[in-house]
C-alpha cells in the first residue's frame, strides 16, 4: 500500500487512458473539443458572477444554460453518431446533425428570449 | 410495411396479406380512436343540456375574466395587466401569477374562429375548452399506452379514460379551469419521454421539452412531471437500465425544460431556486457522474478500470462530503427547506392542518374517503393491480415508468381529492394494459381451440406473441391462419420499441400449454365485456347525476315540478345595475371571481387566497360585533357586504357552515378572535345555546336579519334548528337586496352621521358638567351613530 505502487498506479491509469482516447475517431474529438469548449464558457461565466454579482439573474441564467445546453446536446449528437454504438446504426449521421441543429435552435430561441 | 425480410421468395401474396391485415388493422384503429374522441367531448356535454351553457364554480369564472380581457385588449395587454379590481386596496399583478396556458388556448382558438369568420362568443369556447381537450387527452393517452404495450392496450387505455369519472368531474362543459388542459397536457409530455427514451431520438426530446413547456403554462401540478421523471431515471440507473437513450430522453429535457420553465412568469426564478426542481438537477449530476462511468469502463481494461475507482473514490468522497455539507446547511436554513406550502403538504399531510388553515380550509385539498375512489375510477380500482402486473412481464423502461408513475400518482391522491384526477390517467393505462392482456389470453385460447387450427397455432403464436396489436383484430386472425409454416414470423415489423424474444418457437409451445379451456375463455370473455359496459354504465350516470352541476344554478325536485334556484345570478346583476361601478363590495373569498367577473364590481378577497392577512382582515369583521365590523369595513372603503344564507331553501354551502373557517384564520392573525369564544361545549351552534359572542357577530346578524319573517319561527333548515336571537336590529348596516330564496342578502354600510349626539367621543367621564346637548334618554346607549 505504499505511495510509490499507487503513483505507479496513477501513472499506468493516465498512460492507458490516454492511448484509448487517442484512438477515438476524428469526428468524435471534435465534438468533445465543442463540449470542453462550451463547459469552459460556463465556467468563466460563473466565475464572472461570483466576481461581479448576480444582477440581472435572468441574464446569467440563460448564459449559463445555453452553454450547458449545447454540451448535452453535443454529447447527444455524438452518442448518435459513434459509430460502436449497437442502437443507433440504423440512424445516418446527417439525421443526427439535422436534430443537433433543431434543438440548438429552439434551445437558442428560449435564451434569446429570456436573455433580457 | 410488414414485409418479412427472410422470406423474399415467399409468395406474393403473402406480403400483400400482411399489409392488407396491417392497413385494416389501421384504419380499424383510426375509426375507433375518432370515435373515443366524439365519446369523450360528449360525454361531457349533459351540463349544457339538463342546464345551459353557463361556466360553472368559481375559479373559471377568473379564468373567463381573464380570457375576455385577452380576447378585448390583445396578449401584450395580457402580459401587463394589473388588476385593481380585486383585493383592494392591493390589486393583483395578473401577468405574474396566473398559469397562462389555459387562457392563452382557449384565446388562440376563439381568435382562430373568429378570423374563419365563425363568430362564436368567448364564453362558447371557454364552455366547450374542456371537451375538446379531453378528447385529445384520450387520444394522447392511445399513444403513451401504445409505447408500452402496443396498439390494442393503447384503445383500451385511451376508451377507459375517455369516461372515467374522475377527469370527467374536473372537465365537463363549463367546468374552464386550469386542469381542462393540464391533463391532456400532462400524458402529451409523457408520452413524448417514453417515446424518446424508446426511440434515442433528439427530435423527440426536443418535442418533449415543447409538450413540458406547456404544461408548465398550464398547471401548477407540473412539479409532479419534473419530479417523476428525475425519479424514473434513477430508478432505471440503480436497476441497471441505463442507456443512452437514457441519457438522451433526460438530459436536453432538464436544460430545455429549466429555461422555458423559467420562462414563464408565474414559474420565473422559482425554477432553479425552489426544492421542488432539485430533484432534476440532482439526477443530472448522477446521470452524468454515471454516463462518464460507464464511458471509462469502456475504454478501459477491468484491471485499469479498478485502479481509476479506487483513486476517483478515495479523492472524490473527501469533495463530494464536503459539497453535500455545503447544500444541506443552505437548504436546512429556510425554514420550509425551500419547499412551497402546498408543495409541504403534499409530503407531510398534516402540515398544512398545523400552519396554513387556508389551503387546510380548501375543500378540494381534504384526503379522500374510500367509496370516493370506487366513485371516481369505479371498475379500474381492481385492474390497476392486474395491470401492474402485466407491467413486469416484461419489464421494459416504459412500463417501469408506469409502474412509477401509478405508485407515486396513488400516494398522492391518498393526501388530496383534488390529485386523483393525476391518478385517473395512470389508473387507465395500466388497466387499458390489463384488460388487453387479458382478452388477447383468452381468444388467444379460444383460438387454440377451435378445431383445425392446432397445428398452425404454434406459428400464430409466434407471430403474436408479444404483440397485441391484433388483440382488436380477431376477424384478421382466420386470415392469418391459413398462411403456410413457411411465413416465418415478421418478428421485426412489429415490434419497434419492446425487448426481442428471439425464443418464439419456445413461447408458442409455452403458450400451447397455457391455453385455457375454451367454455371458461368464452365466458370470460362474455364477462370481461359485461365489466366494461358496467363501467360505461356507471361514468354515464356519474357524468349526468353527479359531476355535471354548475353550482352556480341549483335544482331540485319536488312533488310540484322542477324547482331552479338562480339566486347567485340574481344577486350578482342586481349588483351590476344598482349599484356605482367603483363601490366596493366585502364577500367571503369563495366568491370573489364570480362577483368581479359577473357583477363587475371591486372586492376585497377572492379565490385567489395569497394575502392570508387580508382574508384575516374580512375573516374578523364577520366575527365581530356590529361596530367594530363597521370599522374595518369603513377602513376598507366597503361600501356593500354580501352574504350567502341557505337556511331557508337547505343550501349547505353557506357561510354560517364556513363560519369556523372564518373565525380560525381570522384568529390566526388577530389574537382578539378566539375560537373558544363562538363554540359551546366544542361545536359552533346558532340556536337558543349558542354563545353570546356567536349571536352578536356580523355573520348570524346578516344571515338571519328579518329570518323570523318567513315562517314566524325561524327554523333553519340547513342547521335544523330554530336559531337563537329571532328579533333584532341593524344598527350600522341596512338590507338593500335579498334574493328570492334568501340565498344571496345584500347589505349596504350606513355612513357615520355627520353630527354627534350625545356625549363626544373625547369625554368619557360621567360627570354632569357635560354640556346641555347630551342626551342620556331615549336609548341610553353611548352610541355615537344614534
Amino acid at each position: 500500500m505504499g505511495r510509490a505502487s499507487s503513483k505507479e498506479d496513477a501513472g499506468a491509469l493516465f498512460h492507458s487512458l490516454r492511448s484509448a482516447y487517442a484512438a477515438t475517431p476524428l469526428n468524435l474529438k471534435i465534438i468533445d473539443l465543442y463540449v470542453g469548449f462550451a463547459i469552459f464558457t460556463a465556467l468563466i461565466q460563473v466565475v464572472y458572477m461570483a466576481i461581479v454579482g448576480s444582477f440581472p439573474f435572468n441574464s446569467f441564467l440563460s448564459g449559463v444554460l445555453s452553454c450547458v445546453g449545447t454540451a448535452v446536446l453535443a454529447v447527444c449528437l455524438r452518442i448518435q453518431v459513434n459509430k460502436e454504438n449497437k442502437e443507433f446504426k440504423d440512424l445516418s449521421p446527417e439525421r443526427a446533425f439535422a436534430d443537433f441543429v433543431l434543438c440548438n435552435l429552439v434551445l437558442h430561441l428560449v435564451i434569446m428570449n429570456f436573455l433580457g | 410495411m410488414a414485409a418479412p425480410e427472410s422470406s423474399a421468395a415467399a409468395v406474393p401474396t403473402l406480403y400483400t396479406n400482411n399489409a392488407l391485415r396491417n392497413a385494416f388493422g389501421g384504419v380499424l384503429a383510426f375509426f375507433i380512436l375518432l370515435l373515443i374522441g366524439v365519446m369523450a367531448f360528449s360525454i361531457r356535454l349533459f351540463s349544457v343540456i339538463k342546464y345551459e351553457s353557463v361556466i360553472h364554480e368559481f375559479d373559471p369564472y377568473f379564468n373567463y375574466r381573464v380570457t375576455q380581457f385577452l380576447a378585448k385588449n390583445g396578449i401584450y395587454e395580457f402580459w401587463n395587466w394589473f388588476d385593481d379590481r380585486t383585493w383592494y386596496p392591493l390589486g393583483r399583478v395578473i401577468g405574474g401569477t396566473v398559469y397562462p396556458g389555459l387562457t392563452l388556448t382557449a384565446g388562440t382558438i376563439w381568435w382562430l374562429l373568429n378570423s374563419l369568420n365563425i363568430p362564436l362568443s368567448v364564453e362558447t369556447v371557454c364552455v366547450f375548452t374542456a371537451p375538446i381537450f379531453s378528447a385529445f387527452a384520450s387520444w394522447a393517452t392511445y399513444l403513451l399506452t401504445k409505447e408500452v404495450k402496443g396498439t390494442g392496450a393503447g384503445l383500451t387505455a385511451a376508451a377507459l379514460l375517455a369516461m372515467v369519472p374522475s377527469y370527467i368531474s374536473r372537465s365537463v362543459a363549463g367546468s374552464y379551469d386550469n386542469e381542462a388542459v393540464a391533463i391532456f397536457a400532462l400524458i402529451f409530455t409523457f408520452y413524448l419521454y417514453i417515446k424518446t427514451l424508446n426511440t434515442g431520438s433528439l427530435f423527440y426530446a426536443t418535442l418533449n421539452s415543447i409538450a413540458y413547456f406547456y404544461m408548465v403554462c398550464s398547471w401548477g401540478g407540473y412539479t409532479f412531471i419534473i419530479n417523476l421523471i428525475p425519479m424514473h431515471v434513477l430508478l432505471c440507473i440503480v436497476t441497471g437500465r441505463f442507456s443512452s437513450r437514457l441519457y438522451i430522453a433526460y438530459a436536453p429535457l432538464v436544460v430545455l425544460g429549466t429555461l422555458l420553465a423559467a420562462l414563464v412568469p408565474v414559474v420565473g426564478f422559482n425554477a432553479v431556486m425552489t426544492s421542488e426542481h432539485f430533484a432534476s438537477f440532482l439526477v443530472f449530476i448522477i446521470l452524468h457522474v454515471v454516463a462518464f462511468v460507464y464511458y471509462i469502463k469502456g475504454i478501459l481494461t477491468p484491471k485499469m478500470f479498478k485502479v481509476a475507482v479506487t483513486l476517483v473514490v478515495s479523492v472524490g468522497l473527501a469533495v463530494c462530503c464536503a459539497v453535500i455539507a455545503v447544500l444541506v446547511a443552505l437548504v436546512a436554513s429556510s425554514p420550509t427547506k425551500g419547499w412551497s406550502g402546498r408543495s409541504l403538504s403534499l409530503l407531510d399531510p398534516t402540515y398544512a392542518s398545523k400552519y396554513i388553515p387556508i389551503i387546510a380550509s380548501v375543500s378540494e385539498h381534504q384526503p379522500p374517503t374510500w367509496p370516493s375512489y370506487f366513485m371516481d375510477i369505479n371498475v379500474l380500482a381492481f385492474l390497476v393491480p392486474a395491470g401492474i402486473i402485466a407491467c413486469f412481464s416484461p419489464l421494459s423502461d416504459a412500463s417501469s415508468f408506469v409502474v412509477l408513475y401509478i405508485a407515486t400518482s396513488v400516494y398522492f391522491s391518498g393526501v388530496m381529492v383534488r390529485l386523483m384526477l393525476v391518478f385517473a390517467p395512470a389508473a387507465c393505462i395500466t388497466s387499458g394494459i390489463a384488460l388487453s392482456q387479458a382478452f388477447d389470453v383468452f381468444t388467444r385460447s379460444i383460438k387454440f381451440q377451435l378445431p383445425g387450427i392446432a397445428s398452425k397455432a404454434e406459428v400464430d403464436a409466434a407471430e403474436t406473441s408479444s404483440s397485441t396489436a391484433e388483440a382488436q383484430n380477431d376477424v384478421v386472425k382466420a386470415e392469418k391462419s391459413e398462411e403456410t409454416s413457411k411465413n416465418r414470423p415478421s418478428k421485426k415489423s412489429k415490434k419497434k420499441e419492446k425487448e426481442e424474444k428471439p425464443l418464439t418457437k419456445a413461447k408458442a409451445e409455452k403458450k400451447r400449454l397455457l391455453a385455457l379451456p375454451l367454455d371458461s375463455s368464452v365466458i370470460s370473455l362474455l364477462l370481461l365485456i359485461l365489466l366494461g359496459a358496467l363501467y360505461v354504465v356507471h361514468c354515464v350516470w356519474a357524468a349526468a347525476e353527479a359531476y355535471s352541476a354548475p353550482s352556480i344554478v341549483l335544482t331540485s325536485r319536488s312533488h310540484d315540478g322542477l324547482h331552479v334556484f338562480d339566486d347567485f345570478r340574481e344577486a350578482y346583476a342586481w349588483l351590476r345595475h344598482n349599484t356605482d361601478v367603483d363601490d366596493k363590495v366585502a364577500s367571503w373569498w369563495d366568491y370573489g371571481y364570480q362577483t368581479t367577473a359577473m357583477a363587475n364590481r371591486t372586492v376585497i378577497v377572492d379565490n385567489n387566497t395569497w394575502n392570508n392577512t387580508h382574508i384575516a382582515t374580512v375573516g374578523t369583521a364577520m366575527s365581530s360585533p356590529e361596530k367594530a365590523a363597521w370599522e374595518i369595513f369603513h377602513s376598507l372603503d366597503v361600501k356593500y357586504v354580501l352574504v350567502v344564507f341557505g337556511g331557508l331553501v337547505g343550501y349547505p354551502s353557506d357561510d354560517i357552515n364556513k363560519f369556523l373557517w372564518m373565525v380560525r384564520i381570522g384568529g390566526g392573525v388577530f389574537p382578539h378572535i378566539k375560537e373558544p369564544d363562538y363554540l359551546r361545549d366544542g361545536q359552533y351552534r346558532i340556536d337558543s345555546q349558542a354563545t353570546p359572542t356567536m349571536l352578536n357577530c356580523l355573520m348570524y346578524k346578516l344571515s338571519y336579519y328579518r329570518f323570523v319573517e318567513t315562517d314566524g319561527k325561524a327554523f333553519d333548515r340547513v342547521r335544523q334548528t330554530e336559531i337563537g336571537k329571532k328579533y333584532f336590529k341593524l344598527t350600522h348596516f341596512e338590507e338593500v337586496f335579498t334574493t328570492h330564496h334568501w340565498m344571496v342578502r345584500i347589505y349596504k354600510l350606513k355612513p357615520p352621521k355627520n353630527r354627534i349626539r350625545g356625549k363626544t367621543k373625547k369625554s368619557k367621564s360621567k360627570t354632569s358638567t357635560t354640556s346641555s346637548r347630551a342626551k342620556r334618554s331615549g336609548t341610553g346607549k353611548k352610541n355615537p351613530w344614534h
